[in-house]
């Protein structure tokens, strides 16, 4: 009686995004590089102007001090704006809540309960790196790179679910299919580990920690 | 004894428990399934650690099916 997927594994959501090409370890590498460049883009311009304006007249140093601070504050609005996938919605009613977290405890092993209970976020490693999954997405953190996904779980109609079967739908789509996840997600911001963590909320940043 | 459950607004609701040498249970839990299909859910068991697997027939020698809703890019 048992059948499982005849489409060898693949996500059903990846049917609403059919435009996408299927995320794999070379695409992310190209994504995460196209973001480094954009990042460079951003910054270089204002890093001349700084510099030429110095050169051209130290007097002008507040015009270079306020193009630095564009060149610093451009990257980090991006990486505030990735980071927003790690946080949390208000939480459901009680009893709900202690349901969805003995669920979810249920599917992850003890080191993982034990950094969501401090976090919110749960590890999964994958091929494309190591995931720490959240209620409305994921971080995936390779190397001293963090991409930072969004995605999150549809709501029944009526009601909303509450934040351990959010996690858990993530997760269990994550480990069906790791590329389709990645796929169906919208890449926020990919960029420095460091860039991330500042602008993590204080408790989440044990978990960026715990995989360093 | 084994379950199906489907994820929702009161953490999770058991839809059917089925037991294979029980027809009647297994017939009420595969028209539970169906129906929750029908619902756009997705039916998924865990593969050991690390791993799930997406069924599109109640599988009945797994302990614990799990619905859940699709996912979509915020």
């Amino acid at each position: 009686m048992a059948a499982t997927d005849s489409s060898a594994g693949l996500l059903p959501e990846l049917a609403s995004v059919y435009w996408r090409p299927r995320m794999t370890a070379a695409r992310l590498r190209q994504r995460e590089r196209l973001w480094t460049l954009t990042t460079v883009a951003h910054v270089l311009p204002f890093v001349v102007v700084a510099i030429g304006m110095l050169l051209l007249s130290p007097l002008a140093a507040p015009v270079s001090l306020a193009a630095l601070a564009h060149a610093w504050l451009i990257p980090a609005l991006y990486a505030r704006r990735g980071a927003t996938v790690t946080r949390s919605l208000q939480p459901g009613p009680a009893g709900a809540e202690r349901v969805s977290i003995g669920l979810l405890g249920d599917l992850v092993g003890h080191d993982a309960r034990e950094l969501h209970a401090r976090t919110g976020l749960v590890p999964e490693p994958g091929r494309l790196g190591t995931w720490l999954v959240g209620e409305v997405g994921a971080l995936l953190v390779s190397g001293r790179r963090v991409s930072c996904w969004c995605v999150r779980a549809t709501d029944p109609e009526g009601a909303r679910l509450p934040s351990g079967d959010r996690v858990a739908h993530l997760l269990l789509a994550l480990r069906s299919d790791e590329e389709g996840f990645a796929t169906v997600a919208n890449l926020a911001f990919s960029g420095a580990r460091w860039r991330v963590r500042r602008r993590l909320p204080k408790r989440q940043r044990a978990a960026l920690d715990a995989l360093a | 004894m084994s379950r199906l459950i489907r994820m929702d607004g009161s953490g999770h609701t058991t839809l059917a428990e089925w037991t294979t040498d029980d027809p009647v249970s297994v017939e009420a839990a595969v028209a539970a399934f169906r129906e929750e299909l029908e619902q756009g859910s997705i039916a998924m068991v865990t593969r050991g650690p690390g791993h799930a697997e997406h069924v599109r027939e109640l599988p009945l020698d797994e302990r614990l099916v799990i619905m859940r809703r699709p996912i979509a890019g915020g």
